[in-house]
């Protein structure tokens, strides 16, 4: 999760265009649909969770998932590209209950570089 | 023009003051987050969707213990905390060795202080966010179950009779990461009469 984080003024929340933006654009249509799509699943989360962007191998494409607790994305033979902290503790200090309100904000420091080197790896 | 359904569930008064117990570490700020947006957005949500057509008949513990998925864990949620609301009292703390619940935690558990000490324990171990209770079973006897999210123990046939929420919200704004001290607060908070109370009238 820490390194899926950078300040605005190292990057944070810019996506290059490139092989990842591309596969964000052909599955979900654009990255602020992406987004919207990730927020809706990843704030219905019933309790402590994570939402996550991951590569799934046997499709070769990129999916949203959510998973309960800290079960990891990885057990499901997933490789993770994305996650974002919905456990309480992520967020209760500045955004107190309003989840939806922390899942706008966070994109401002998603470190998306980290995200595009890990979506290299995994389609390498 | 139709008229607007009347809301059919309702949030249920606080048993206390929103600084009641500010003195044993839960405070009016924690009260007015926990109860005012918490409980009261499950009661929001929950009507709505009964606006919608999609809350079957009955009361919240029918539909505790026949509904799934999304209504169970709104009609859950409602039901849970004002059960745990009622759990709780400024003056709480101290339970009577005289009182019937006090007699049956000693057949059951060995002493009240053993009971305290594997409630505290489950309460602290439970991992994410959930729900731990003390119940009558089938036997008729008391056991400590724990689930997650808006787990209920009526779900599975026991008869609840305490609780403690133990999702972060109950506890972060007072203690932060510290569940432990939050339980411990817990425990010289609970409601003893209640207990009681809801001990004798089991069947």
């Amino acid at each position: 999760f820490w390194t899926n984080l950078a300040p605005i003024t190292c990057g944070g929340g810019e996506l290059q265009s490139g092989a990842l933006s591309k596969a964000i654009d052909n599955k979900f249509g654009s990255l602020a649909k992406f987004q919207e799509i990730f927020n809706a699943k990843t704030a219905a989360v019933q309790g402590s969770g994570w939402g996550w962007l991951v590569y799934c191998p046997q499709d070769k494409g990129i999916k949203i998932m959510t998973m309960p607790n800290q079960d990891p994305v990885g057990s499901l033979g997933v490789v993770p590209l994305l996650g974002i902290d919905v456990w309480e503790h992520a967020y209760y200090l500045k955004y107190e209950n309003r989840r939806p309100e922390y899942l706008q904000e966070i994109w401002k420091v998603v470190n998306w570089k980290n995200v595009e080197q890990r979506y290299a790896e995994a389609t390498k | 023009m139709a008229e607007e359904k009347q809301d059919r569930f309702s949030l249920p008064a606080l048993p206390f003051n929103k600084d009641a117990l500010k003195d044993k570490g839960i405070s009016q700020e924690t009260i007015e987050y926990h109860y005012g947006k918490h409980h009261a957005g499950y009661v929001r949500k929950l009507n709505a969707a009964d606006k919608e057509g999609k809350v079957p008949e009955g009361t919240l513990e029918d539909l505790i213990k026949k509904a799934d998925g999304k209504i169970f864990n709104l009609a859950a949620q409602i039901w849970n905390h004002t059960f745990y609301w009622e759990s709780m009292s400024a003056d709480g703390g101290s339970c009577e060795e005289t009182l019937n619940v006090a007699k049956k935690l000693k057949e059951d558990f060995g002493s009240v202080d053993e009971f305290l000490n594997q409630f505290k324990a489950r309460a602290g171990a439970h991992f994410g966010s959930g729900w731990i209770w003390l119940s009558s079973n089938a036997e008729k006897k008391l056991v400590i179950t724990d689930g997650h999210d808006a787990f209920n123990p009526l779900k599975d046939g026991l008869t609840p009779i305490l609780t403690i929420d133990v999702w972060e919200h109950a506890y972060y704004v007072d203690q932060r990461n510290d569940r432990g001290k939050y339980i411990g607060n817990f425990v010289s908070l609970i409601n003893w009469k209640k207990v009681e109370e809801r001990f004798n009238a089991l069947k």
